[in-house]
């Protein structure tokens, strides 16, 4: 196409196309069912006819002489020997038949509701295309109950369709008559369709311009070009037509067969069957997963992948060719976690390093280092690919003998596709991509072994996690891309979540474990220790007074992390340690759970998932990056964040089976207990079977037994739990992660070592099985806590089969339960972003949508971006106070 | 319950949209069967100020066209 032909696409509009339009678009009829003859040559009127363009790169096209790949393939038609129902248009038909008259085509109201009805269709039409389709359904329904036509004065009947395509009128029934169902065929159709006027057309909702009612019962049918289904030809030589080819060689068999029979004066009924034949294969041909019509299907069994399929669902033409295309510059490996990293970048394998490329513009400033990447060629790593001469001629390094004379040859207008290199900015993607972080800026850092490397503290976003997770990495290729993923996407730009106005990263398990114990106060550190600390937090200052001077000089965790902590921070907060303090006593917390920092001093309380966590909002990170820039905020976490590590190695950490013991007294007092309570249970069943319980308003008996049941057990596992809690080893590693909030749970430990507790199905305690009874092992009507999937075992004892079998239960639904949900909001969001994608916060703060139309006259009401704020607050009081008076409060 | 509707007159539409910068098909939409349209009589095309309570703003304004 020549420049000045461009013209710009105002908009689309769909409709029919007309019998006329059809044949004038198309270059040749089509009419034999043959497509090769005995020498394997297009039969001409066949559907591989020359003159409908050409795939093979050998042959020019007998309408345009063009080559393949030039040639934009040619329409044919064919000539339906009677015509059929357009199967995408049976319900529009069905609605237009019921409407107007079977005589004189009227729509059948009175002219002066006509009148009416028109004019507020001229008013709606274009402006309101909702509110006009809305008018058209209400004309269609008063139409379709009238009998009597008012223009004509006709009987009409009422008429019903069946699917897929086929209409009856429910002819008599008067006067207690049967009433009989009597075919109307397509030719009888199409002249009902056809006796309909323009205006009235449009007030049944169809664009008359563009879609006449009469052109949806089809007499022509268009033949797409052959560049459209093209024949594969197998491994073994044999061609393999396209579905289309096939259904269109269906149709044609069918069309052919109808010809005969009409000529030779075959019997009505012969006549019909095979009509309806041409219409079955229409029906299929222009959708093979019609309701009502049996799947159209290979030899094999596979059913046809016909038109409406190469349009629909995922794999489909609009969400797998034009909303998902794939691209050039990505790669795709396996993550592995590497927290010795910082968060913005990213580790990329040298292999990959070497196959992604930059593009480069030789200048007086580079042109020294791109002529040395030249020489060293693509497979020496740092290198290049690629070299872009001024008049836009590529050169291959590959296949270049000597990259020496090409590397001199060098200047100004060349462009070196590069290897990629440390520091160049990546973008880095984990699917399902729900949210903006799922893409993230990174700076590369090219490493040995084949994984992608990521710091663990950017898992959050993600959701990513180490277990064969894969994710993606593109390069951006221009200037403009490239600032765009350094100033917008990188990750420390993200740090902040505009969800939930807290870091979206931070600290997670391990980070946090070493962030306890390093901030514990009776860690005391050898001056060796500090400098290892500090060596892998790359500190670079002077070294702090330490804590004590004699007998040797000492410093303490809290001290070391503080040289991390910006001096302009101020912050005070209960840690997870503080248990039971009730009213905080401050600096006499037993569990040091007043974390307090003056200035960028830590001066009190242990670190955990409170302070430093990751999607923790108002935690010390939040401050940080809040109050001292989102570059400070990447430097705690490049640098602190290491050091919890090192300590954490250093120290040594570790669980075993032994944190979870409790004392044997304990251990038997707390069986005594479960066998008091079930006691307790089985008097209520008894007293309930004798009819002695009374049910509270607004439950049954039955209810009322099942509550107090259910009840009693979640209150003995509570009990059970927390003394087992009380009495284990709470020095543990594993408590300590618990307490934390690095990994687990006190209840995960309480299920270990006391008791496993109620198992529940749908809601409540486990009822199904066998009749009236769980298992067979119980007898029938068992509503005793065992019987109904009450496991007193912890997993330490080990659990009885019927236990395990309970617990199996409850497993495999919540599995099932995660398996559905997933599927079920993964839709809904993606209807939700397609819906809201294109709004918008306008420059006066209002939200707009894609055409301007108002939203909302001020973005949240309030107009503050929630990144920016305090957990949705746009301005803390509570905490500039504390940060003036600088005495450290917690509610 | 129902937060407060108000009628604008059509000096106050013609400010508001030209504040706005919004023509009245821009406007978000209210039914003309809405009771709270039918109570003030407002007619097809007036505008219908909104006052309610936000969980942010403690108050918020909202504009809707009778259609
Ligand atoms: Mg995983
Ligand atoms: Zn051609
Ligand atoms: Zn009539
Ligand atoms: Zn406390």
């Amino acid at each position: 196409m020549s420049l000045s032909n461009k013209k710009i696409v105002k908009g689309i509009k769909f409709g029919l196309l007309s019998p006329e339009k059809i044949v004038k678009q198309a270059v040749v009829e089509i009419n034999s069912p043959e497509t090769y003859d005995q020498d394997g040559l297009p039969v001409p009127g066949g559907l591989m006819d020359r003159r409908l363009g050409t795939v093979e790169p050998s042959q020019r096209c007998e309408t345009c002489g063009a080559r393949a790949g030039k040639c934009p393939g040619h329409f044919g038609y064919i000539r339906l020997e009677r015509p059929v129902i357009h199967p995408g248009l049976a319900k529009k038909i069905h609605e237009t038949l019921s409407a107007v008259c079977r005589e004189c085509g009227r729509i059948k109201l009175s002219d002066e509701e006509l009148e009416e009805y028109e004019k507020q269709m001229k008013e709606l039409e274009g402006r309101n295309p909702n509110l006009a389709k809305a008018l058209s359904k209400t004309v269609i329904k008063k139409a379709s109950q009238v009998n009597v036509c008012p223009h004509c004065g006709a009987t009409n009947y009422s008429i019903e369709y069946e699917r897929p395509t086929t209409f009856y009128e429910e002819m008599g029934g008067k006067k207690g008559e049967a009433s009989s169902l009597v075919r109307i065929p397509p030719t009888e159709i199409r002249i009902r369709l056809e006796k309909i006027n323009s205006v009235e057309a449009n007030l049944l909702g169809w664009d008359n311009e563009v879609a006449r009612p009469e052109w949806s019962v089809l007499t022509y049918l268009p033949v797409p070009p052959i560049s459209m289904r093209p024949a594969i030809t197998l491994e073994t030589g044999l061609r393999s037509e396209d579905d289309l080819t096939h259904k269109l060689v269906d149709i044609l068999r069918a069309n052919e067969k109808l010809k005969e029979h009409i000529s030779s004066g075959a019997p009505q009924s012969v006549i019909d069957d095979v009509w309806e034949l041409l219409q079955y294969h229409v029906i299929t041909y222009f959708d093979n997963e019609t309701q009502g019509a049996p799947s159209s299907r290979h030899r094999s069994g596979r059913p046809l992948r016909t038109l409406a399929q190469r349009l629909k669902g995922k794999e489909g033409r609009f969400r797998g060719n034009l909303l998902g295309k794939r691209v050039d510059f990505s790669s795709r490996s396996v993550i592995s976690p590497d927290p010795w990293i910082g968060i913005n970048e990213v580790g990329v394998p040298i292999e990959v390093a070497k196959i992604l490329t930059i593009p480069e513009k030789v200048t007086d400033l580079n042109i020294d280092r791109m002529k040395e990447l030249v020489k060293r060629g693509p497979n020496n790593y740092p290198g290049a690919n690629y070299v872009v001469r001024p008049n836009g001629v590529m050169v291959d390094l590959r296949y270049v003998k000597d990259t020496n004379e090409i590397g001199n040859e060098l200047g100004q207008g060349f462009i070196v596709e590069r290897h990629l290199r440390d520091g160049d900015v990546v973008l880095f993607n984990r699917q399902p991509s729900l949210h903006r972080p799922s893409i993230m800026g990174h700076v590369v850092r090219v490493l040995p072994y084949r994984t992608f490397r990521l710091n663990p503290a950017v898992c959050p976003p993600y959701n990513a996690d180490f277990d064969g997770d894969e994710m993606n990495l593109h390069v951006p290729q221009g200037e403009e891309a490239e600032a765009e993923a350094k100033e917008i996407l990188l990750v420390e730009n993200n740090l902040l979540s505009p969800r939930f106005g807290g870091p979206l990263m931070g600290a997670i398990q391990d980070f946090i474990s070493g962030a306890f114990l390093l901030t514990r106060k009776s860690v005391l550190l050898e001056k060796g220790e500090v400098m290892d600390l500090l060596y892998a937090g790359s500190y670079e200052g002077p070294l702090p007074p330490p804590a004590i001077t004699q007998p040797r000089p000492l410093w303490t965790g809290k001290q070391i992390v503080s040289l991390f902590i910006p001096e302009s921070i101020t912050y005070s907060s209960k840690a997870n340690s503080c248990v039971g303090c009730g009213d905080c006593k401050y600096d006499d917390c037993p569990g040091d759970g007043f974390v307090y920092v003056k200035d960028g001093e830590l001066l009190m309380g242990v670190l955990d998932k409170k302070s430093i966590g990751a999607t923790v909002p108002n935690s010390l990170l939040h401050r940080i990056v809040k109050d001292a820039g989102v570059a400070a905020g990447r430097e705690f976490m490049d640098k602190a964040f290491k050091v919890f590590l090192r300590y954490s190695e250093g120290n040594g950490f570790t669980v075993g089976l032994k944190d979870l013991e409790i004392p044997n007294t304990v251990r038997e007092a707390l069986k005594k207990r479960i066998k008091e309570v079930e006691g307790e249970i089985d008097e209520a069943i008894a007293a309930y079977e004798r009819g002695e319980v009374e049910a509270e308003a607004g439950k049954t008996v039955e209810e009322e037994i099942e509550d107090t049941i259910m009840s009693k057990l979640t209150k003995l596992r509570d009990e059970v739990g927390d003394t087992a809690a009380k009495n284990m080893d709470h020095e543990s590693h594993s408590y300590m992660m618990a307490l934390t909030g690095a990994r687990g749970s006190v209840l995960n430990l309480t299920q270990i070592s006391a008791i496993v507790g109620q198992q529940s199905s749908r809601g409540g305690r486990i009822v199904r099985g066998y009749s009236d009874r769980t298992l067979p092992v119980f007898d029938h009507g068992d509503m005793s806590a065992k019987g109904r999937g009450f496991v007193e075992s912890s997993f330490y004892e080990g659990l009885s089969p019927v236990e395990f079998f309970f617990h199996a239960v409850t497993g495999r639904e919540g599995l099932v339960d995660t398996a559905v949900r997933t599927s079920q909001s993964g839709y809904m969001q993606r209807r939700l972003i397609h819906a809201l994608e294109d709004l918008h916060v306008e420059y006066d703060g209002s939200v707009r949508g894609a055409e301007g139309e108002l939203i909302e006259v001020k973005y949240g009401d309030d107009g503050v971006d929630p990144a920016k704020s305090d957990h949705g607050i746009a301005l803390n009081v509570d905490r500039i106070i504390d940060k003036v008076l600088k005495e450290g409060e917690v509610e | 319950m129902v937060s407060t509707h108000v009628l604008l007159s059509k000096e106050e539409s013609d400010e508001l949209l030209n504040v706005l910068g919004v023509s009245r098909d821009d406007l978000p939409k209210i039914s003309t069967r809405d009771p709270m349209v039918k109570y003030l009589k407002a007619k097809r095309g007036d505008i219908v100020k909104l006052i309610r309570n936000s969980p942010t703003a403690g108050q918020a304004i909202g504009y809707r066209v009778v259609v």
